[in-house]
């Protein structure tokens, strides 16, 4: 660039007629600039470009247009037949057709999964209004007892002219959300004790809480569902029995407990140590230091991360799917189980894989926009 | 901040000691009594839970011990490195198990930094396109939880058709529900002695490549190390393996009757595995890498291109050792995770130390020494990557004051 100003400047004005400047704004130069500068990367567009239609027009064509909707039902049997001569050139809607209140509400009973529907409704709810930054003070704890509550009712039934519902038949989206979201409600507070904990300056608190961090980071979360099915009824006396979707979720909040914890502590060391000190000058307790000052600075510090980490554990609800508990995955697993629609997995799993998509997506967005708002004063 | 600044009359005496007084105001005794209390209410627990587990087992007769291990274990395993028979002992099943384990975990690693490293890169690519369809990729496979991936993996692999309609892509090479089959070479001694050979001349190439530098840092003279490297690492297996004859005979795989036969043979279960494994954890080490080079500030790049210094030398000597310090840890934890979710191989059937430890926990009742031993392993296995990235991290931190 730096050549033909030079040569610009020095040139014979007699010398033969230059040709126009090379355009440096407008859609061509653009394309020049992002997708054709070098042969390299004139060369890696055009095969990019390739495989992409060549894919999307493949995916269209096995989604849309070879794609089979619906299939006829003899006597409560539906006939798959066509579905299996498309073999594997289209997909087979109709399973998610037919299996689809299934696959969302497992095998609670048919004529009232508006029960679960609302749970749902309700779950995403509370989500959106624990998003908004309005509402980031104490009046978020009355929200979310009084929305659990409800939704504890609403599934259980018994009261209110609800029937009762046991809690064998729940199944799909609910349990998901279910697991998720006591999980995190209550593996938050605890995270919160052992990170004060693994900062506190008595020894013995500090150890037992780096024995039971470095303990479960250390196995996988199966070992621990495993020992919440087979292990945990050993503890308990005899006649004392809790159900598996119970000790999963024990599982699940002590796994949590344990990562979350981290990402508070990070949250804790960062702080500057003169806020701690300044609330040591004023003389204020221990939890009058932690309640007032350091939490509300530490937690807002690793908001980020902390949304990171509750989209990982959103994601790792499904491995219930190993001890046999109906979450959404087992549900859709199950669904083709029956032999009129083995062989349907794919259609499945991308449906399941859908809904999956559409909430951790929203919540890595929204953790995106979130960073960048906190993070305005620093950048320039 | 540091205390050598400080007045040196004042580093020793600290605050005076005061005995311990016997008052909810004092420090020192409100610490002590809530260590008292936490720890008490937690042994308590534990020895409740003790207490009924020991119950429990006198009830239910249930003999506690590892016994069992040497036992004959009668469970079939599909794929094993050692050899391996339903008659043989519990200890020798789990061994296997260990094994595999490790197999997926060593393989899933080395090849899901290649692709995280590839794909971080892509997204800051100049190339628009390139960088969108990375981004895209890293957004999707984040987004989705592993174990559905593994399993969709996994049911499209059963979906291929069988070995006689088998995909073949390449000669020697077959895809089909059977699994993945590559041709390979008949492995005889001379095979490792050249294997033997290439792993000394690759410490021979270190050492030569330490002393150069060395000379390097005496004269100011930059030395070539290639040449050597090259007839070290290459020169040396070769010369090995033809003085040994040189045998070579490929070992193709081919169809006799409804199977393969000869080849190397990747059994679906393991290549569903491994291929969720890899596409998942590349995925976040994509965004690491990324983010570990957009850490290195642009300064660092105009400053080297001031001196002179082409973009590969840029990339190598002033940006990748200081993207690496930001890298190396959360690296760290994705080589970890990737170990522990090989443990989801239970879901598709691949034999792992989980599945077989949980058939023998089935097949025994011995659930608390089953899953102790799971636990044991992954403690061990986790405690010793973070111990070997623990040291290469300080080898490559940066020397502060």
């Amino acid at each position: 660039m730096s050549d033909v100003t030079l040569n610009a400047a020095t040139a014979n004005p007699e010398a033969a007629p230059r040709t126009a400047p090379v355009v440096s704004t407008g859609p061509v130069a653009w394309l020049r600039a992002n997708l054709f500068s070098s042969w390299i990367n004139t060369a890696v567009s055009l095969v990019l470009a390739y495989l992409l239609i060549r894919w999307t027009i493949g995916f269209i064509d096995w989604a849309f247009i070879n794609a089979i909707w619906t299939v006829p039902v003899q006597g409560n049997i539906p006939q798959t037949q066509a579905c299996r001569e498309l073999e594997g050139a289209g997909a087979c809607w109709a399973v998610i057709g037919e299996k689809h209140r299934f696959i969302l509400f497992g095998t609670y009973p048919y004529e009232e999964h508006w029960r679960p529907l609302l749970v749902c409704a309700l779950f995403i709810a509370l989500y959106v209004v624990s998003a908004m930054r309005r509402f980031w003070s104490w009046v978020l704890i009355p929200i979310w007892i009084g929305t659990l509550t409800v939704i504890g009712v609403l599934m259980w039934g018994g009261i209110l002219g609800l029937s009762y519902v046991p809690q064998e038949r729940w199944g799909g989206l609910p349990i998901t959300l279910i697991l998720s979201t006591f999980g995190l409600a209550f593996a938050f507070p605890l995270a919160v004790l052992v990170a004060l904990g693994r900062r506190s300056k008595l020894p013995a608190i500090k150890m037992l809480c780096v024995l039971y961090v470095e303990l479960v980071r250390g196995v996988p979360l199966i070992s621990l569902l495993f020992m919440a099915s087979v292990m945990f009824p050993l503890f308990l006396p005899e006649g004392m029995n809790i159900d598996k979707l119970l000790r999963a979720q024990v599982a699940i909040t002590l796994f949590a407990g344990a990562y979350l914890a981290e990402v508070v502590r990070a949250g804790l060391q960062t702080l500057p140590r003169g806020q701690y000190e300044a609330a040591d000058a004023l003389g204020l307790s221990y939890w009058y230091k932690t309640g007032f000052i350091i939490l509300p600075q530490a937690l807002r510090l690793v908001i980020p991360p902390l949304v990171n980490t509750f989209i990982g554990f959103f994601k790792d609800t499904s491995l219930v799917l190993i001890i046999g508990i109906f979450d959404l995955l087992t549900a859709g697993k199950t669904a083709i189980v029956e032999p009129a629609w083995q062989g349907f997995g794919i259609e499945v799993y991308v449906f399941v894989g859908a809904i999956y998509l559409v909430f951790c997506f929203a919540m890595s967005k929204y953790s995106q926009d979130l960073e960048r708002d906190l993070n305005q004063h620093r950048s320039r | 901040m540091s205390s050598s600044t400080a007045d040196p009359r004042l580093a020793k005496a600290g605050p005076p000691r005061r005995p311990i007084r016997l008052s909810w105001s004092d420090e020192r005794l409100r610490g002590i009594v809530w260590q008292v209390l936490v720890v008490g209410v937690v042994a308590a627990i534990l020895y409740w839970l003790w207490s009924n587990t020991v119950h429990n087992l006198e009830v239910r007769r249930i003999a506690t011990g590892f016994g069992f291990l040497g036992r004959e274990a009668g469970l079939p395993i599909g794929e094993s490195l050692i050899s391996y028979e339903p008659t043989d002992t519990y200890r020798r099943a789990l061994t296997v198990g260990v094994l595999n384990t490790l197999k997926v975990a060593i393989v899933g690693v080395v090849l899901a930094t290649i692709l995280g490293t590839l794909v971080g890169i892509a997204r800051l690519s100049k190339n628009w396109l390139l960088s969108k369809v990375a981004g895209l990729y890293v957004e999707i496979i984040r987004d989705l939880p592993l174990l559905l991936q593994l399993l969709f993996w996994y049911t499209i692999l059963q979906s291929l058709p069988g070995p006689r309609q088998a995909l073949n892509p390449v000669d020697g090479v077959f895809l089909s529900n059977r699994g993945l089959l590559l041709p390979f070479i008949e492995w005889m001694p001379a095979h490792w002695w050249a294997l033997l050979a290439l792993v000394a001349g690759f410490v021979g190439t270190l050492l030569f490549a330490k002393a150069m530098r060395a000379r390097q840092y005496a004269d100011g003279q930059p030395r070539k190390v290639w040449p050597a490297g090259i007839t070290l690492m290459v020169g040396l297996p070769l010369l090995v393996w033809t003085t040994l004859g040189a045998p070579f005979t490929p070992d193709i795989p081919a169809l006799r009757g409804f199977n393969f036969q000869g080849g190397i043979t990747m059994t679906p279960e393991y290549f569903a595995l491994l291929l969720g494994l890899v596409t998942y954890t590349a995925g976040f080490i994509a965004e690491i890498v990324r983010a570990g080079i957009q850490a290195v500030s642009l300064g660092q790049w105009e400053a080297a291109q001031a001196l002179g210094m082409r973009r590969g030398d840029i990339l190598k000597r002033i940006v990748l050792p200081q993207a690496l310090r930001v890298i190396i840890p959360p690296m760290t934890s994705q080589y970890l995770n990737l170990t522990k979710n090989s443990s989801l191989a239970v879901a598709i059937g691949y034999q792992d130390i989980v599945s077989i430890a949980n058939t023998t926990l089935n097949q025994t009742g011995q659930a608390i020494e089953g899953i102790a031993i799971i636990m044991l392993v992954y403690l061990t296995i986790s405690l010793s990557i973070s111990f070997f990235m623990n040291w290469y991290n300080s080898r490559i931190a940066l020397v502060e004051r």
